[in-house]
């Protein structure tokens, strides 16, 4: 190399910065003189549900204890992955956590979350849809207390579609015959992520199977499941697919419908109050029905969402955690989810109140029913090894040959089979 | 030796030994940890069920069609975009050094990129190209349904290109280091022999910059090879677009599988550290030469 080149007004900075750690203490204060401060980690809800009912618990609660609540993100994954660090790694700082229905298993059967009993209890699943308690539920004992509760319908628009279909055939001939210019296509949720294995588990439940049938027992019978994956099959690669449809979640289906691309959706129950507001013209045209069946005849198993309570098994505050999550949980907070941010009451003898009523204006009863008749995602402590593997295995859907699905399903039925034995790289 | 040389050299050490001490305990360490966590099976939801298994994590990801994947992924995409942003990053480069008026502007703008956290620009990229709000697809010889995510190799191209935007500018830089250090005789003695611009170009600006080019190279390849937060955002993945440290991430956060997720993690390590070696012994690149101040 030549002689070294002058580099001029070069200047590196360097600043070190040597941090005095303002340490702040933190985790339950277990002083008796003072209420004691409970941390509630739960997904944020943007209507505000959460920080009504934390206030209003705390005040009932008589200066015996305050609920702060920490928000996480609003996607189902990461939620997961920042509370399963924190559980993993016996964080005590976290003292009720808000369970999305699927973690169950997983979080009672790694003992992060306590055991409900007695008379609390009794209190917490009084009147709760018997679906909705079998996923706060793992091994025949209860870990959480159900708080919301989600199902998904079918909207549709009434100035195009005269009379909704009932099976996803019948949706997917009247949306061609309608035309991609005419809003022929149909809405759902198939990115590669949790809504994808909504997807699937709802259309793999309705054609009368189940992927599990016990914590690590695959069940997946040929005939059903095939009929299923060829409804996928067929939605992908018809013209009723939307462009972006192997990219879609609950936000771009809802966008899609209320851009009036499509006559059809399956999506959750805020997608009403959202085109009521963001696109009126479209809102007033909007139908709803139950989710439409795979096999003619058999009624369909609408997917299941929602959050149950629970208490961490590092908290301090056990004493007092149960009784605040039953409070978090309980009817009054039910009735502000559902006024606040539409969020469906676990307890079925809600239904009738007039919140709910205003909530689902004329669809009140068919969300009740379609949440007892729901079809809930498999309870395994390997609940995100086989969420991977449905997810891996059928996306993109237009893979699926819609006239024979009979390789896609052997390959489906070995990876989840692996996924149970939490075996191979996912 | 004499007694000074080697008192010099023991205060040498000595001045040393905090670094090493500090480099040993974040460095040597984790790497450690991870390699012993990576014989053994261990998966936080399951605690009881753990134990040494040797060497069959490895033998798991090895074997799996998932890890060969994503390993041409991985190299697909570091391939492609260091290749594009190396062209890009001369061209930039020559023209930062033979900016007349306004030099500390263009460098500053060039470098805007460059500042802007890859995260906030994976995402920026992401709407640009969404079929519904992104105006890529509103641009003349596009098709408005193009739905760029939803095929392997658009999404790639999207990837690749996001990355290119991102990272030109460090490649620019480094280039332009390289550039500053040939003695401009060397150019008019060229000129005065009648060389064209391609012959000074060829002859003199890259054979004097090579020292400079191979650490571009190496850098960029080893990040190349890292990459995640692009592809986290704008695929998470999907439709064939896993890099290995996705795979990784996979394994290790969100199945909590820390011994097989370990075993993705060395064999990562392992990869970058083969790179790094074919570039300092294969090529001859010299990091200590060839960089700003260098």
């Amino acid at each position: 190399m030549t002689s070294r080149a002058t580099l001029k007004g070069l200047v590196c900075l360097v600043a070190l910065i040597a941090a005095s750690a303002a340490l702040v203490a933190c985790g339950g204060s277990s002083d008796d003189s003072g209420p004691r401060e409970l941390t509630f980690f739960v997904a944020i809800q943007p209507g505000g549900t959460i920080e009504e009912t934390s206030k209003r618990c705390s005040e009932e609660s008589n200066g015996r204890y305050t609920i702060t609540p920490e928000f996480l993100p609003t996607d189902a994954s990461q939620q997961r992955e920042q509370l399963v660090r924190r559980l993993g790694a016996e964080d005590d700082s976290i003292d009720i956590v808000g369970m999305d229905v699927i973690w169950t298993g997983e979080f009672a059967n790694a003992g992060w979350v306590e055991e409900w009993t007695g008379p609390l209890k009794q209190q917490v699943t009084q009147g709760v849809f018997d679906n909705v308690i079998e996923t706060a539920s793992f091994e025949g004992k209860l870990y959480a207390a159900p708080f919301n509760t989600n199902t998904q319908l079918l909207w549709y628009r009434k100035d195009l579609v005269p009379k909704p279909p009932v099976t996803w055939d019948e949706m997917i001939d009247q949306a061609e015959k309608l035309g991609r210019a005419n809003a022929g296509t149909i809405q759902v949720q198939a990115n590669r992520y949790e809504g994808f294995m909504v997807w699937a588990n709802a259309l793999i439940e309705s054609a009368g199977t189940e992927i599990l049938s016990g914590p690590e027992k695959v069940d997946l019978e040929e005939g059903p499941t095939e009929k299923a994956l060829e409804v996928m099959g067929r939605l992908a690669n018809s013209s009723a697919a939307p462009t972006s449809l192997s990219t879609s979640d609950e936000d771009s289906a809802r966008l899609g419908f209320e851009a009036g691309e499509s006559a059809f959706m399956t999506n959750y129950t805020f997608a009403y109050a959202s085109a009521q507001s963001e696109a009126p013209e479209i809102g007033k045209e909007m139908g709803f029905a139950r989710f439409p069946e795979v096999v003619p005849g058999t009624p369909s198993k609408p997917p299941l969402g929602g959050f149950n309570l629970a208490v961490s098994s590092f908290s301090n505050n056990k004493d007092v955690d149960f009784e605040a999550a039953a409070c978090l949980a309980g009817k009054d907070s039910q009735l502000t989810a559902v006024e606040l941010d539409g969020l469906p009451p676990s307890r079925a003898d809600l239904y009738s109140d007039k919140a709910v009523q205003k909530a689902y204006p004329g669809f009140a009863k068919l969300v009740k029913e379609s949440i007892e008749s729901s079809g809930p995602r498999p309870t395994t402590p390997a609940y995100q090894d086989v969420s991977l593997a449905v997810q891996r295995t059928l996306h993109p859907p237009n893979k699926i040959n819609p006239d024979d699905a009979s390789s896609i399903y052997d390959e489906l039925k070995s990876n989840v089979e692996d996924a149970v034995r939490r075996e191979g790289l996912l | 030796m004499s007694a000074r040389t080697r008192s010099e050299r023991k205060l040498a050490w000595m001045l040393c030994a905090p670094a090493v001490l500090a480099m040993l305990a974040v460095t040597a360490y984790p790497i450690g940890y991870a390699v012993a966590l990576s014989v053994q099976q261990i998966d936080l939801r399951f605690p009881e069920e753990s134990g040494f298994v040797g060497l069959d994590n490895y033998g798991a990801v090895l074997s799996s069609e998932l890890w060969w994947t994503d390993i041409f992924n991985t190299l697909f995409v570091m391939l492609i975009s260091v290749a594009i942003e190396l062209v890009l990053g001369m061209a930039i480069a020559l023209v930062m050094y033979k900016a007349i008026f306004g030099r500390g502007v263009v460098r500053t703008a060039v470098l805007i990129p460059y500042g802007i956290i890859t995260v906030v620009a994976a995402f920026a990229w992401q709407f640009a190209f969404a079929p519904d709000t992104g105006f890529v697809n509103q641009l003349p010889l596009i098709s408005d349904e193009m739905d760029w995510f939803g095929g392997r190799f658009s999404s790639f191209a999207v990837i690749i290109m996001a990355e290119v935007w991102k990272t030109t500018p460090f490649m620019a830089l480094l280039l332009l280091a390289g550039l500053v250090t040939i003695d401009s005789g060397l150019y008019e003695a060229a000129k005065v022999d009648g060389a064209s611009a391609w012959q000074r170009f060829t002859k003199i600006t890259l054979p004097l910059m090579k020292p400079a080019i191979l650490v571009a190279l190496l850098f960029r390849t080893l990040d190349g090879f890292r990459v995640f937060d692009t592809i986290f955002v704008m695929t998470r993945g999907a439709q064939d677009t896993e890099s290995v440290s996705i795979l990784g991430y996979n394994q290790l956060i969100s199945r909590l599988n820390l011994g097989l997720g370990s075993a993705v993690s060395v064999l990562i390590f392992i990869c970058v550290f083969l790179i790094a070696f074919v570039f300092v012994r294969g090529f001859g690149a010299k990091v200590d030469e060839g960089r700003p101040g260098g």
